[in-house]
């Protein structure tokens, strides 16, 4: 273990265990977890293990300069409402930390890497601390071989008038157990877009939360891809704490085989954000009558000068679209597949990386032509 | 020698469901030839030409389909493309997120592939594209666009025109092609159209409309009622309908009957 030094944060620490302790994994009797069943990763108890990370990482920096991490680390994600977040703050070994000074634009994405270990829970802890009137793009992986259950929590702290782009891409085994959170603080007029990409993991659970103030303006993207019986959870919360905040959001599935997908979206508006300017979508594609999704939009506004919209689709593929492919001298694979593509792409061509843009329509263009949809069908 | 048809169709029935909507349809067409099938609202007409395109909606009951030869009914869609059939579509589909220029190079492709042709290089499908564009008289820019994704009624038509004409079919059945075209787009699908004449191709032209056969004159005019070729004659038979409509022919009275 690390940090005892640290007297602040080992108190923190001290504070989340007896909140897990005292919630306990969550059951489906919870509202949040209605939909999501965690048994199977109570169940397989796999020892804890420090995270392997690729990039700059919190140890190093704790040991370095504890006063700047504690300042921030704990102070957003809620080990209240979320027992794994509890779990991550009490037994958090390492994981990534990231630093932008006021005034300061990086030029390249900075690449963070978590690399799973079989057998192992591994409780990777990202803080990300951008000051005011900076710039920065940073791209979160996950991936693994093998069983193994990852509980990842981030924080990002996005300062007055920054702009920041986080990307996470989940590539997990099949096999793999994934639970995330991500916090998101907006100052004021600062520009925050997140692009949630899950497309490995058995049993995935993302909570995507953000925190808007005056003038910001948040979009939380995501995209997800299930197959075989994987299980996608994608709650998202965006908090209009304060008025003439905007959020966007765009999540789109694809859902084949056995899979099944929840996304609940929250959007709160609090009473004084007044001028709040807030939008949200869901869209699914589902190929496989064996496949279901479960989508639901939650609404609370308090405020009334406002502008909210949501909608949520779930469809199958376009016959006629088809049709007209085939009609062409396109072969039927090749005109699914097209469509399916064309589907997914509004959603990867908002991603402002190109490479991690070309990456995954190369990814989902592989996932695509190697027949996993005929294996699954 | 003698010529041999490039499409026979012999006493085709078709459904959709339990409906019943071709009902016996003889048709034989050459190669050089231009057909135009006219008849009311609901006839059958696209449904015809849906069922000789490949559409898995409609089921052939009864009769067969000869495509240069060839048992057409045995096909896919794609594999009937490929062969040289192209479907201008009553109603183009949509296709978000697919743009137009990427779409029209996997058709060409395709086609070329059955014919064991190489893929088409890039510098001559640019242009083979921007020369039949011009004659088309389309913006460029609707190439850039995806699938007639936001096109006007009139975009789309010349949008299938334009598809046709890049990929040179051997059979083209224009469904109501002409419908929502101002005189000066309808004359520049006609030419689009005319440009195809040959005497190894044939057109089928579907059409509510005498004006479309001025530009583009058939050597056979076909009256389709519930599913049957009533009536079959010269250009002058779309003449003589525009006239008097479908109510003034004989074989319409006696089905009404
Ligand atoms: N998929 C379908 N399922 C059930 N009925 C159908 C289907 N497709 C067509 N029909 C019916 O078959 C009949 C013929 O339709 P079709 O579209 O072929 O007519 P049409 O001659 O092209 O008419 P129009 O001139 O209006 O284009 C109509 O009564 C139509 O409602
Ligand atoms: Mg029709």
């Amino acid at each position: 273990m690390i940090m005892e030094t640290v007297s602040g944060l080992s108190e923190l620490r001290k504070r989340a265990a007896e909140q897990f302790e005292s919630q306990g994994y969550p059951t489906t009797r919870n509202e949040e977890w209605r939909f999501t069943n965690i048994a199977p990763i109570v169940k397989a108890q796999f020892p804890v293990a420090a995270p392997v990370v690729a990039g700059p990482s919190l140890k190093d920096a704790l040991e370095a300069d504890p006063e700047l991490i504690e300042a921030h680390l704990g102070r957003y994600a809620s080990t209240a409402d979320n027992p794994f977040v509890a779990l991550n703050t009490a037994q958090f070994e390492d994981g990534a930390f990231v630093q932008v000074p006021a005034n300061t634009v990086l030029p390249e994405p900075i690449d963070i890497e978590f690399k799973a270990l079989q057998g192992r829970t591994t409780h990777p802890r990202t803080l990300i601390v951008v000051g005011p009137n900076s710039q920065v793009q940073i791209i979160e992986r996950y991936s693994g071989a093998g069983k193994y259950f990852t509980n990842a929590v981030t924080e990002i702290v996005v300062g007055e008038n920054s702009i920041v782009e986080h990307i996470k891409l989940n590539e997990e085994s099949r096999e793999a157990f994934h639970v995330a959170t991500i916090q998101a603080r907006l100052g004021r007029n600062a520009n925050f877009k997140q692009h949630n990409v899950t497309l490995g993991g058995a049993l995935v659970r993302n909570d995507i939360n953000a925190v808007l103030s005056t003038g910001s303006e948040g979009t939380v993207n995501g995209f997800y891809f299930a197959n075989g019986k994987q299980h996608i959870d994608n709650h998202t919360a965006i908090d209009h704490a304060e008025a003439y905040a905007a959020s966007h959001e765009l999540y789109k599935g694809i859902l084949d085989g056995h899979s099944t997908a929840v996304f609940n979206g929250k959007i709160y508006v609090r009473k004084d954000a007044q001028k709040t300017d807030a939008k949200q979508t869901n869209k699914n594609l589902v190929l496989s009558e064996n496949a279901s999704i479960n989508t639901k939009p939650e609404l609370q506004i308090l405020a009334d000068d406002v502008r909210c919209t949501h909608g949520a689709t779930v469809g199958q593929l376009d016959q006629e679209a088809l049709f007209y492919l085939q009609a062409r001298g396109i072969n039927k694979d090749e005109a699914r597949n097209l469509l399916i593509y064309a589907f997914a792409r509004d959603v990867i061509e908002r991603m402002g990386v190109e490479r991690i843009r070309q990456y995954l329509e190369k990814a989902l263009f592989e996932v695509l032509t190697h027949k996993s949809f005929a294996e699954s069908a | 020698m003698a010529k041999s048809p490039i499409l026979e169709i012999k006493d085709l029935h078709a459904k959709a469901g339990d409906k019943e909507i071709l009902r016996g349809i003889n048709l034989t067409i050459y190669p050089g030839e231009v057909h135009a099938i006219m008849g009311p609202n609901g006839s059958g007409k696209s449904t015809l030409s849906q069922v000789i395109a490949g559409r898995d909606l409609y089921e052939a009951t009864k009769g067969e389909i000869i495509y240069e030869g060839e048992d057409l009914l045995e096909l896919d869609p794609e594999e009937r493309a490929q062969k040289g059939i192209f479907l201008a579509f009553q109603y183009p589909v949509e296709i978000p997120g697919v743009s137009n220029l990427y779409f029209l190079k996997a058709a060409l492709n395709a086609i070329r592939k059955q014919k064991g042709e190489p893929e088409v290089d890039a510098m001559e499908f640019f242009n083979l594209v921007r020369q039949k564009m011009s004659i088309m008289e389309m913006d460029e820019s609707l190439l850039n666009r995806a699938v007639n994704t936001g096109f006007s009624g009139g975009e789309k038509k010349r949008n299938e025109i334009f598809q046709m004409a890049v990929l040179e079919p051997r059979l083209a059945l224009l469904d109501e092609t002409d419908s929502g075209l101002d005189i000066d787009a309808l004359k520049v699908v006609s030419s689009g159209v005319n440009a195809l004449r040959s005497p190894d191709r044939a057109i089928l032209v579907i059409t509510h409309y005498q004006r479309l056969l001025n530009h583009i004159v058939p050597d056979f005019v076909h009256v389709l009622a519930e599913g049957r070729i009533v009536k079959s004659g010269g250009k002058e038979l779309a003449l003589a309908l525009e006239e008097s409509g479908y109510a003034g022919l004989e074989e319409f009275a006696e089905i009404a009957r």
